[in-house]
């Protein structure tokens, strides 16, 4: 049974590193809308600080990874785990990438006058952030039916991307003098958006975590 | 001696919800269990008044591999010596159930063992090679069968088995050397030739490689792989890595019971029992 506590605490280990690198991406997210918003540079700054950080977490749960693999040998909910929380890993530390680059935009953007109040990118910015949180704790509580839930509010992202992408053309039609920080805008929706695209990701993962179903590619 | 009896009862629905399951499936299709190369119902297996094994059911298909894990004492090792009544020359022992190698029980009054145990042969866990030859040892299932007419076609026999046990190439120069100089992994694969010399049809496996270093099981293992285009093979193993790497199907046995079997896939990615996943995961009690 030696060997046996080993694994847990293995499994125990890249448990709590997933959880701080999702915690430290969600936090990366959050200060980057709130540098954006609030046309905080120091904050921006702060974020692409921030991501070394996120990578050196990336590498050492990969090592960990391997290492539970080879030296312990999960099998079956086990190995499940081990699986997704390699997958699940480089998904979080591409949203912190996202981050990171709302925070250029944010450092770009505040060297001009602002195009207008902010309404609907923070709104769908916080989404993103409640739906990554939504995942992770399904992730870690193992709740495949909590991971679906989350899944399908990633529709709610699409529409506010489309509606927000809308308007951006429109005021650059209407107003050429836009263009140049409406497209960085664009380019924020477009990295919401895929952070959306990134949670669902990982919310597939945890049903295949939990349920050994395989639900990519299922519609 | 054993007292092995044959039924022909009606297959009951076991209790254990898994078997229950397995049962069912072989039921609804009657055809199924005369496709499979070994067949077996509702074998109970006693030492004295102890029950060994409880109503086990399963079938095996041809030219495949199939694993037996557990823990010790789960009896996986005496179905697998029921199958060509190994457990016979055990006193006290009684069987009830059948067992069906291709469509013929093997409990039967009137089988003829010996024939039997030349169709399913055994390889066990400690290398057993007689104190004889290269040679002799491979031909001498041959001899004393008689299933060979002259000295070219036993020179030949002996050839095939050494080269279908992957150990032609490293013994072919000296085959009247003892097999006692042989290393322990070059016995096993001796053991598994003289196995195979008499074209048996079925070949049971109790931990083949347990006694071996990782080289030599990596060899034991290849072969068991290479071998299932010809034989159907049924491996005891305790290695579960062995049998995640060997098997095409695994089943799993605990407290004389068959919890479940699966694809060796799903077996230890997804099993269907909690009890297997309790085993595979090392969390087992």
């Amino acid at each position: 049974m030696e060997l046996h506590r080993l694994l847990d605490r293995d499994l125990d280990s890249l448990r709590d590193r997933v959880l701080l690198l999702g915690g430290e991406t969600e936090t990366a997210l959050q200060k980057a809308m709130y540098a954006l918003v609030e046309r905080d540079t120091v904050t921006a700054r702060e974020v692409l600080d921030g991501d070394d950080e996120i990578d050196r977490l990336e590498l050492e749960i990969d090592r960990l990874c391997v290492d539970t693999i080879a030296l312990r040998q999960p099998a079956a909910r086990d190995l499940r785990f081990v699986i997704s929380v390699a997958k699940i890993t480089p998904i979080l530390e591409r949203i912190a990438d996202h981050a990171c680059n709302i925070a250029r935009v944010a450092i770009d953007l505040n060297d001009e006058p602002q195009l207008k109040p902010y309404v609907d990118l923070p709104r769908m910015a916080e989404r993103a952030s409640h739906m990554l949180r939504a995942a992770l704790d399904a992730f870690t509580s193992g709740d495949g039916a909590a991971a679906r839930l989350v899944i399908d509010r990633d529709d709610e992202i699409d529409e506010l991307y489309n509606h927000i992408f809308r308007d951006l053309i429109e005021m650059m039609v209407t107003d050429p003098t836009t263009t140049t920080r409406a497209a960085r805008l664009l380019f924020v929706t477009k990295h919401i958006e895929r952070i959306g695209d990134y949670v669902t990701d990982i919310c597939e993962l945890t049903v295949y975590m939990t349920e050994a179903a395989f639900i990519k590619h299922s519609n | 001696m054993a007292t092995p009896t044959s039924t022909t009862a009606p297959v009951k629905p076991p209790t254990d919800a898994a078997q229950e399951e397995q049962t069912s499936a072989l039921q609804d299709d009657g055809r199924e269990r005369a496709a499979a190369k070994v067949s077996v119902r509702d074998l109970d297996f006693f030492y004295g008044r102890a029950q060994a094994l409880h109503k086990i059911s399963l079938d095996v298909s041809s030219q495949i591999v199939m694993a037996f894990i557990g823990p010790s004492g789960c009896g996986k090792s005496t179905f697998l010596r029921t199958l060509n009544r190994m457990n016979d020359t055990i006193p006290g022992t009684r069987v009830e159930g059948s067992v069906q190698i291709d469509g013929q029980d093997v409990y039967a009054p009137g089988t003829d063992v010996v024939e039997l145990r030349r169709r399913v042969g055994m390889v066990f866990q400690k290398s057993n090679p007689f104190p004889k030859s290269i040679f002799d040892n491979v031909a001498y299932g041959l001899r004393i069968n008689k299933l060979t007419s002259g000295k070219s076609e036993l020179n030949d026999r002996v050839e095939e088995a050494l080269t279908n046990a992957a150990l032609w190439p490293e013994v072919k120069d000296r085959l009247k050397a003892s097999a006692l100089s042989l290393s322990g992994g070059q016995q096993q694969r001796l053991c598994i030739a003289r196995a195979l010399a008499v074209r048996p049809e079925v070949i049971l496996m109790d931990e083949p490689a347990s006694a071996l270093d990782p080289m030599a099981t990596q060899k034991i293992e290849e072969l068991i792989v290479e071998l299932k285009r010809q034989f159907t093979i049924i491996i005891v193993t305790h290695n579960m890595q062995q049998a995640a790497r060997v098997s095409d199907k695994t089943a799993f046995f605990w407290l004389g019971k068959l919890v479940e079997v699966n694809s060796t896939e799903r077996m230890f990615t997804n099993p269907n029992e909690k009890l297997t996943e309790d085993y595979i995961t090392g969390r087992f009690g």
